[in-house]
């Protein structure tokens, strides 16, 4: 997840990486992780630092570009659950497609390349 | 098999791992004539959401959005290489990836297309239907390493296509010295600095031949367990 600033947007968060934020903290599923109250800026959002540490992403910065990415958790499996992740990808003319919209299909999912 | 499937309530749907976007993919998918959701990910999210790290990868999701078989090396039809005659006149480097290549596993049965019409037939009583704690079981271990790389994957994605080349090299290279056994990663970034032959460059470390070479062609795909 790139961002532009250190500051995470919670609903990004949630649509990315199924972390909603509630009183008790950023939970998924059965799982809820307690946020120190540093963690929450005064606008909304969340401090992309504190977060990263608390659910194990990592947190590069491209100093001179003023990029950030978030990335996934690291220190388990690629899946945390057999949920399908939120995936929304752009067709040939730039339309998005969000997967989610074959609920009712059984989908074979090919990740290929010409290279 | 899609049009032949898509009526007992299937559909498929690929996804184009290329940083080159649109431009790069389209005469690929335009020769396809795809009846089915053909889309581009250039900023390999699969890899970080699903732990691809080659191609062609294989995801199974049910009808409530459910995965039922994790990424797997997805061998959907024959390659034409394992049969192909080796030309003596070929030129050495051509001649050496064939071998490679003749080298990596295939099931000629195509047992994983068997096993697909078999959930499209039966559901969740398929027993190639993987229950949860199976699908994350059988997914893909992702070290603190993976993970950076992935963030690293991005940025560098993002610059390139930004067109800022040179800033987006040192984080290419950086996931690929986190993550090595990720290869779209580094077949990607090949890709870039040599079309098709993927060979040395200044630009990254290794190349196809001698990366696959140093690994054994024998473990490039992990087989899906099957049983």
């Amino acid at each position: 997840m790139l961002l532009t600033s250190p500051a995470l947007e919670p609903a990004r968060l949630r649509q990315e990486w199924g972390w909603e934020l509630k009183p008790e903290g950023l939970c998924r599923a059965d799982v809820c992780v307690p946020l120190p109250s540093e963690a929450r800026l005064a606008d909304g959002t969340l401090d992309a630092q504190v977060v990263a540490d608390r659910l194990a992403m990592p947190l590069v910065r491209d100093e001179a570009h003023d990029l950030w990415a978030l990335g996934p958790e690291g220190g388990g499996r690629a899946l945390h659950s057999a949920d399908m992740p939120q995936v929304v990808l752009p067709d040939l003319d730039g339309n998005p497609f969000d997967l989610a919209t074959l609920h009712g299909q059984k989908v074979l999912l090919v990740a290929w390349a010409s290279w | 098999m899609r049009d032949e499937l898509h009526p007992k309530g299937f559909e498929l749907v690929t996804v184009a791992l290329d940083t080159g976007g649109p431009e790069h993919v389209r005469r690929w998918i335009e020769a396809a004539e795809p009846t089915h959701p053909s889309l581009i990910d250039a900023a390999h999210e699969l890899d970080a959401k699903l732990g691809v790290v080659n191609v062609p990868t294989g995801v199974w999701i049910d009808e409530e959005g459910r995965i039922v078989r994790p990424p797997e090396h997805a061998e959907v039809q024959r390659s034409m290489f394992h049969d192909m005659d080796v030309p003596e006149d070929l030129d050495d480097r051509l001649k050496a990836m064939l071998l490679a290549v003749k080298r990596i596993p295939h099931d000629p049965e195509l047992r994983y297309v068997a096993a697909l019409r078999d959930w499209v037939e039966h559901g969740a009583a398929s027993r190639y239907a993987l229950g949860p704690e199976e699908v994350v079981a059988r997914s893909r271990g992702r070290s603190p390493e993976h993970a950076r790389a992935a963030a690293c994957f991005e940025l560098g994605q993002h610059l390139w296509r930004d067109g800022d080349r040179d800033a987006a090299l040192p984080w290419f290279r950086e996931a690929h010295r986190l993550h090595p056994d990720n290869w779209t990663y580094k077949r990607q970034c090949w890709e870039f600095v040599s079309p098709m032959m993927q060979g040395p460059s200044e630009e990254f470390e290794g190349d196809w031949l001698s990366d696959i070479e140093a690994m054994g062609p024998e473990r490039y795909y992990e087989a899906p367990s099957l049983d």
